[in-house]
């Protein structure tokens, strides 16, 4: 399934429920015109949910790198919400969940934006 | 007495849809011999990263080239051979994307996936020189001359 990604606003965290697959082609771009839009509109914490992705392969891992930079590099923040075990693993190989800032809550992780 | 060598060739374009092609044609084999689920994920998913390694490094999306993927069944073993047209490459040069300093670089994670979903994962030069990559992963339990599991 392409990636779908839908946006929703919490005070000033950006929440984008992502659904579908993040890989080479499609996915990858959807994600990162979605990121750059948001950095472009003034958007700097962006809580990025994965519920419905069971499916990232290297392409989508390096545009969520990609991804993690350009906010950072925004002096925004970025962080992934409710990982599927398959992206969760893929992170964990790859020693993302080093790099990433990983919520399991969502309330916990608006929380955990600066203020 | 070994059962008899099953293999699928197939010759795909250099376009983003071989990816996809591949992968659900590795998919298929390791469903019909037998792998659980989560298994043939791994393969089907070691598999597209041979291919987007062939035709996005290897052929440098090319359309004129090829590329070669065979699928073979042996008795105890599903190998995948990727075969591009482009200049190959030495595993050796190739940066760990494990080391702190490439944790932030958005590409060369294919081949460590490659190895980390296949029991055995070596890149040789093809015959033109292109990369031929070469990935071998255990069938679950062996299969006999009459294509049933044999006993544990």
């Amino acid at each position: 399934m392409a990636l779908q990604g839908t946006r929703r606003q919490l005070g000033d965290v950006t929440i984008v429920d992502f659904s579908g697959k993040i890989t080479l082609g499609e996915g990858s771009a959807m994600l990162r015109n979605t990121v750059r839009e948001l950095i472009n509109s003034g958007n700097k914490k962006i809580l990025l949910s994965l519920y419905d992705v069971d499916y990232i392969d290297s392409s989508g891992i390096g545009e969520l790198v990609s991804a993690y930079t350009t906010v950072k590099n925004a002096s925004g923040e970025l962080k992934l919400l409710h990982l599927t075990k398959r992206v969760h693993d893929i992170l964990q190989i790859t020693r993302l969940f080093t790099v990433f800032d990983v919520q399991s809550e969502e309330g916990a992780a608006i929380r955990s934006f600066k203020s | 007495m070994a059962a008899k060598t099953q293999r699928i060739e197939v010759m795909l374009e250099t376009l983003l849809e071989s990816v996809d092609l591949a992968e659900s044609i590795s998919m298929r084999v390791a469903e019909a011999a037998g792998f659980p689920e989560e298994e043939v994920h791994k393969i089907g998913m070691a598999v597209r990263e041979g291919v987007i390694n062939a035709y996005n490094y290897g052929n440098q999306q090319d359309r004129q080239k090829k590329i070669m993927m065979t699928v073979e069944l042996q008795p105890d073993n599903m190998i995948v051979r990727v075969l591009d047209q482009g200049k190959g490459f030495e595993l050796t040069e190739i940066p760990d994307p494990l080391a702190e300093e490439n944790l932030l670089r958005t590409s060369g994670r294919g081949l460590f996936l490659m190895r980390a979903f296949m029991d055995d994962f070596r890149v040789e030069r093809g015959p033109e020189g292109g990369a031929h990559l070469i990935m071998v992963k255990k069938l679950p339990q062996p299969v006999s001359d009459n294509g049933k599991h044999k006993p544990e």
